[in-house]
């Protein structure tokens, strides 16, 4: 685990606001966008942002703490997981 | 790198849908140094080395399953066969050390500790022969210790006298056991050709070829690959084998990525990853529904075997591509209780004894978690035992039988365990008696290496 990116990904119904709250929660951590996509996926809101947090002082837990409460509020679902979970499952 | 979304999208449903998850990061520790002629030194020993090595286990594991977002259900830990770390010690009865142990789990919170085991294929020791008697209370006065015993090799043949002692263990087991339908069974595991890096239960043992901590990690998926199979359009067997492959190896990697940062953060050496398609007793998290997936009205069915070979291969060859790290059992389970689909074949009266012995020549363990009367005679366990040792011993794999002779139950009535363990309706076994051959003692040879028709 070298870097300190993450992928977020926000799947729930879509509605007003979800990405500018959830990147509002994003600001206040110092997390950085370095990507973001999204789709309609059977009717579903996807979201996928490629993240990179603050090298120091970064609360992880406190931050998918965070993040997923504010999807609770939304109504959606929010992971914040680290990019390698993703790297190395479909890449050697 | 740039990663693409639909990868990501496919990892995210595989944990959210398909029951994707790291069954077990299970930390094996020596104890090979806490020898003592004391019994009670003996136990002071061990509860302080096993606590002091696996002190981090459980909060790094649970660190590592929030940074990545996949989920580790169990974190457990293995430990040096027991009758081999406790030879010395001059009591006669062990089971103090298992109450030991089970103390030691609880005051590490982890699920399981496996260890109290013994390596007897070719004969016993003092030592051995102590703590195979001791197996029935300590599977009874404890919660979370696992016992097995290797009765088989390939090298050595099998040992029909352990084989002839641990029908009646098992059956004292049940007893000892009887107000809970005999689960103490269900935490004792007999092997041929046992591993020695396994990190499941009710088998895991730190073997005494391994270093002095290490960590092993199994893998689970059998949602994931169900899932993979059913999207596949008229598909034939080949496409099948090759789609099982190439999820194996996406399991088999995410495994790999969490066993070693586990290992780094912990600084101990990273032993092997065991991809083994494990059920649960959750829908959609079944090995019988991959076979039935393939074309088969229920697991059991004719053709059964067969499917369940190619299955068992695939994941292999999956496995083994995506890390070199690939050990301990690495294959199917076919454990009827913990299974919907299997339970619900047996209810069908589509799977028998019979066949799920055959179904075990080509799957990666044994007779597993299978609910038997409770008159079944001892002697009729260990002809049971002494069949699966047969075909593990002559086919070159591990074999194991872990079988429960639920008290006071018969045809028609089922067993419940609870959580990963399940529950199972009873299956009948032969009536016709084994008693003499099993009697009868001794050791049935190795077996010739050539002229293999």
């Amino acid at each position: 685990m070298a870097s300190s990116r993450f992928i977020i990904t926000v799947i729930g119904s879509d509605r007003v606001g979800i990405v500018a709250k959830v990147t509002t929660v994003m600001a206040s951590f110092n997390v950085n966008i370095v990507d973001i996509t999204q789709t309609i996926m059977q009717g579903i809101f996807t979201m996928i942002m490629l993240a990179e947090a603050p090298q120091e002082n970064f609360d992880l837990s406190a931050f998918q703490e965070a993040m997923s409460a504010e999807g609770k509020s939304l109504g959606v679902e929010v992971k914040v997981q680290h990019e390698d979970a993703f790297r190395f499952m479909h890449r050697v | 790198m740039h990663i693409n979304p639909n990868e990501i999208l496919e990892t995210i449903q595989m944990v959210r849908m398909e029951h994707l998850d790291i069954r077990t990061v299970t930390m094996g520790i020596s104890l090979r140094d806490c020898s003592h002629p004391d019994i009670e030194v003996f136990n002071e020993n061990i509860y302080e080395k096993i606590t002091t090595r696996a002190k981090e286990l459980v909060h790094v594991t649970n660190e590592i399953q929030s940074l990545y977002g996949i989920p580790i259900i169990n974190k457990r830990i293995s430990v040096t066969p027991i009758a081999v770390a406790a030879e010395s010690c001059k009591s006669h009865d062990f089971a103090s050390i298992a109450k030991t142990m089970d103390e030691a789990a609880k005051d590490s919170q982890v699920d399981f500790i496996g260890g109290f085991s013994a390596l007897v294929h070719k004969g016993a020791t003092v030592g051995d022969l102590k703590l195979i008697n001791s197996i029935p209370e300590a599977l009874a006065c404890t919660e979370k210790v696992c016992s097995s015993v290797n009765v088989a090799t390939t090298k050595t043949g099998i040992n029909m006298d352990a084989v002839g002692l641990m029908g009646s263990i098992i059956k004292k087991t049940a007893d000892l056991t009887s107000d809970r339908d005999g689960i103490g069974c269900a935490k004792l595991v007999v092997f041929a050709n046992a591993p020695e890096d396994n990190p499941f239960m009710a088998g895991a043992f730190h073997g005494i070829g391994e270093p002095e901590c290490v960590i092993n990690v199994g893998v689970s998926g059998p949602g994931v690959v169900n899932a993979a199979i059913c999207e596949l359009e008229n598909p034939n067997l080949t496409e099948i084998s090759e789609t099982i492959k190439k999820t194996a190896f996406k399991i088999t990697r995410m495994g790999e990525m969490v066993g070693r940062e586990v290992s780094r953060r912990l600084g101990v050496e990273f032993g092997i990853l065991d991809l083994s398609l494990a059920p649960t007793p959750a829908i959609g998290d079944s090995v019988a529904a991959i076979l039935e997936a393939m074309g088969l009205e229920r697991c059991g069915a004719h053709g059964t075997t067969a499917a369940l070979a190619l299955l068992n291969d695939a994941v292999k060859k999956g496995g083994a591509m995506a890390s070199s790290s690939v050990g301990g059992l690495s294959g199917a389970f076919i454990p009827v209780s913990e299974d919907a689909g299997m339970i619900e074949a047996v209810r069908a009266g589509a799977l028998s004894l019979e066949k799920l012995e055959a179904m075990t020549s080509v799957c990666s363990v044994g007779l597993d978690m299978i609910a038997v009367p409770g008159n079944t005679p001892a002697s009729t366990l260990s002809a049971i035992i002494a069949d699966e040792m047969a075909i593990g011993v002559i086919n070159k794999k591990t074999t194991a039988v872990r079988i429960i002779p639920a008290p006071g139950k018969g045809i028609g009535d089922s067993v419940e365990f609870g959580g990963l363990l399940g529950n199972a309706p009873i299956m009948p076994v032969s009536g016709f008696s084994s008693e003499v051959f099993v009697k009868r003692g001794g050791r049935i040879p190795a077996p010739i290496q050539s002229l293999t028709n």
